[in-house]
């Protein structure tokens, strides 16, 4: 008797990308928020909460819902915000319901902690965001969704939706990666101040720290920080989880565990695109990225990015490109 | 607590038999070893321990939810910890009982989607079935695997004040429930490991299995290893939680319609790697949305072109297109004569005393004793139109009496029955609260029986309504080994 483990329904295929893709979003919001509360400041001293609006492209949402980019303006929207689709409890009620769908295929374990997660969530109040909670409460969320993620690891039997749902998560974190890139270094470039001044080293903490990097990025370069290195790390570091060098690598590994695990035939337009992405990352080095433009990068690779995610979701689901999130 | 006391002492079954303690003269035997298990936890204990379980089902989201414009809400089917006994000869009863009821309504599907012998011969009156809103005019010879048209049969059973069990209501089209029964379990072996040690209870948990073999045994015999689905209305579905568990312990896909579709009358799902062929459906969908092109064409839950290759015998059902016209209530006041007429036995379980008003002698009985009756409209569910004599005003009991001399036979009546009760632990003491059962019958080429069934209990005081949506909850369900 045939049972589901030899093939996946193209539906669910689609739900484990977008668990995987929800859950690392809101896991990314929750460190950049706190990021931003503790480490980063802007060339003028003050924190910049506008800046996290621009990095995520969200002004127009923003601007029709809040008067003014304040800590708890954007914080309510990034949080709390249920008509903001990509706020934190958005995100893990996304996920949730993409996991009910996959309900059949999750372990029990993976769907009760979600479950749970995101029944706390929905308690949270404007109270708990206070500049003296934030940080709890984000250190909280992400520990969730990490939970999530070793819960995952360990008890997700590695069917498709598996490799799915990873896909899912390294398309999101390296779309993450490229926004924090494009955005941050612009905003940090010294205007009227010299590299490597207090406040600037502060910056490139906080950006290293946002994507869990700093230590890391340490042991690469005991000394000195320069906005180049940085660069280079986020985009070409093989072994930083968040690079996008290591996201792209693992996309392919896991498409081709697709295609020869499961004898899948599907794929072949995401796989060229991935191809093109990496040889064009792996053409450049940090000096010759700089020259091209880091912004310009920036904006090709999320091109990229956006590409794969459409043409694997069309290939193995049958979605239409610009269908919406499950 | 005293010398010789135990937590059931201050219980009071009010008259009603009791399904730990028994009746009137008449204990059960296991009550003793109820209230020596029992004994071992105080109050306060049991309490806690309930707590926990109840905590415990909402995290795991064994839950029926519950969609508005903007928030998702999963509640739980309140779920009482004191379990509900069956002794190993009340169940030998029970299933054989169900069994025979099962056989004789496929039976009585068979004939009345065939030559309609039992119409002809007058035992069963054409109207009431071929009138009848759930007959399906397209199943009419329509060839079902071993004349298996119910595969799940869930048979409503409550006990009277004697003790004896008795058949409330059949239901042939897609019963609902079994999920809770499996998870109860669970739940108490979990939560009450103490209280179950050493008791021999027979086990629900192959439930999945058994249902799986029952449909696979209905797809094309050319097959040699079919492929069997889950059909469900989807994520949005009271009962999603239900065809989860049951996807999931019958280790088949969880489809939606969408997932689905039918070439050259075949069926087909939509996998990754293309379409792969689906020869069983255990469908969780109504006749009425199964295939827009046949039944209700706004559908948007079915599969265009599914009845096509149902008749074809490329695909099999679980359970059969058309099998709602055995489960209605006048079908249901028949089944005594319909088990008779096709078996030649008398039936093992009794239907509750009913009165046809079709039939002079009915109508006439129970317009005599309105008063006294429980008189229910035939073609409703649900528990809409029903009027219960003795709590009736005498504005209702003239209003239906004047219903039922216009149209006698939209009508059946039948005595309130005193239902047993259980004890429940309600708001920290126990009290007896009503409660029913519904055991499920798994039928491919025979018939099983999952030990027990579920117990729905009626958690107000002197409640007898055991639904979920009017405070209704649920209990593990013992049965006994002999």
């Amino acid at each position: 008797m045939t049972i589901g483990t030899k093939f996946l329904l193209a539906r669910y295929a689609d739900c484990a990308l977008w668990l995987g893709r929800y859950m690392e979003r809101a896991e990314s919001l929750a460190r950049i928020l706190d990021v931003n509360l503790h480490f980063s400041r802007d060339s003028r001293g003050t924190q910049n909460w506008r800046s996290i609006v621009q990095l995520n492209a969200d002004e127009k949402r923003f601007d029709k819902a809040y008067d003014v980019a304040s800590y708890a303006n954007v914080v309510h929207f990034y949080v709390l915000d249920r008509d903001n689709p990509s706020s934190i409890v958005s995100a893990i009620r996304s996920a949730k319901e993409n996991a009910r769908a996959l309900r059949p295929t999750i372990s029990t374990e993976m769907w009760s902690h979600l479950n749970v997660f995101n029944n706390s969530l929905a308690t949270l109040t404007p109270d708990d965001l206070k500049p003296s909670e934030l940080s709890r409460v984000c250190a909280t969320i992400k520990e969730q969704c990490q939970t999530h993620a070793g819960i995952t690891e360990g008890t997700f039997f590695r069917d498709q939706s598996w490799y799915f749902c990873l896909i899912g998560r390294e398309l999101e974190r390296a779309d993450q990666t490229t926004r924090l890139l494009d955005i941050k270094y612009h905003l940090l470039l010294p205007q009227d101040q010299r590299v490597g001044s207090p406040v600037d080293v502060s910056q490139w903490n906080a950006l290293l720290r946002s994507v869990a990097g700093y230590h890391a990025f340490r042991r690469e370069h005991p000394r000195g920080m320069s906005p180049k290195q940085v660069a280079a790390f986020l985009l070409f570091n093989m072994s930083f989880p968040r690079s996008i060098a290591l996201c792209l690598s693992d996309i392919d590994a896991h498409l081709h565990r697709l295609r020869s695990g499961f004898g899948l035939r599907a794929g072949s337009t995401a796989m060229e695109l991935l191809d093109e992405t990496r040889a064009a990352l792996g053409g450049h080095t940090p000096d010759t990225v700089i020259q091209y433009g880091l912004h310009e990068f920036s904006d090709y690779l999320q091109r990229q990015l956006m590409a794969i995610a459409a043409a694997i979701r069309l290939e193995f689901c049958g979605v239409q490109p610009e269908s919406d999130a499950p | 607590m005293g010398e010789g006391a135990d937590l059931l002492t201050a219980y009071d079954r009010q008259g009603h038999w009791c399904e730990v303690l028994g009746g009137d003269g008449a204990p059960t035997d296991h009550a003793p070893m109820v209230r020596d298990r029992l004994g071992r936890f105080s109050l306060l204990e049991l309490v806690r321990r309930a707590e926990i379980a109840e905590r415990e089902l909402y995290n795991l989201g064994i839950t029926f939810t519950v969609y508005s414009e903007r928030d998702v809400i999963d509640r739980i089917l309140p779920f009482d910890v004191i379990p509900r006994i069956i002794s190993a000869s009340d169940w030998d009863v029970i299933e054989r009982g169900s069994k025979q009821r099962v056989t004789a309504i496929n039976l009585f599907l068979h004939d009345v989607y065939h030559e309609g012998r039992i119409i002809k011969e007058g035992v069963v009156p054409a109207e009431l079935v071929y009138g009848n809103a759930y007959y399906r005019e397209q199943m009419r010879g329509v060839a079902v695997p071993h004349g298996s048209y119910v595969n799940v049969c869930g048979v409503d059973l409550v006990r009277d004040g004697s003790g004896r069990f008795k058949v409330l209501e059949d239901n042939a089209r897609t019963p609902s429930g079994v999920s809770y029964v499996v998870e109860n379990r669970h739940m108490m072996q979990r939560t009450f490991p103490d209280l179950m040690e050493q008791i021999g209870i027979r086990p629900v948990s192959d439930y999945g299995q058994k249902l799986l073999e029952a449909v696979a045994d209905l797809a094309p015999s050319a097959v040699t290893d079919p492929q069997v689905v889950l059909l469900s209305p989807g994520v949005y579905n009271a009962a999603y939680f239900e065809h989860v568990f049951l996807a999931r312990e019958m280790g088949v896909p969880l489809v939606e319609g969408s997932d689905l579709f039918v070439e050259n009358d075949r069926v087909w799902m939509r996998t990754t790697a293309g379409k792969a062929p689906v020869h069983a459906i255990y469908r969780r969908i109504d006749d009425a949305f199964l295939d827009p092109e046949v039944f209700n064409p706004e559908s948007l839950l079915g599969v265009p072109g599914l009845f096509g290759a149902y008749v074809k015998g490329n695909v099999a059902l679980a359970n059969a297109v058309g099998t709602g016209c055995a489960d209605d209530k006048a079908v249901y006041a028949y089944m005594p004569r319909i088990i008779r007429f096709y078996l030649d036995e008398d039936p093992i379980l009794d239907n509750v005393d009913t009165h046809i008003c079709r039939e002079r002698e009915g109508l006439e009985y129970t317009l005599a004793n309105l008063e006294r009756l429980v008189v229910k409209p035939v073609g409703e569910s649900g528990g809409y139109g029903i009027v219960i004599g003795p709590r009736a005003t005498r504005e209702e009991i003239e209003d239906v009496r004047a219903k039922l001399i216009a149209n006698p036979s939209n009508f059946i009546s039948q005595p309130m029955i005193d239902l047993s009760v259980c004890p429940t632990l309600i708001d920290g003491m126990i009290e007896p609260r009503h409660v029913d059962l519904r055991p499920f019958v798994v039928t491919g080429q025979s018939s099983w029986v999952l030990p027990g069934g579920l117990t729905r209990v009626a958690l107000r005081r002197g409640s007898l309504i055991v639904n979920s949506s009017q405070g209704g909850g649920s209990k593990d369900t013992w049965v006994l080994e002999a």
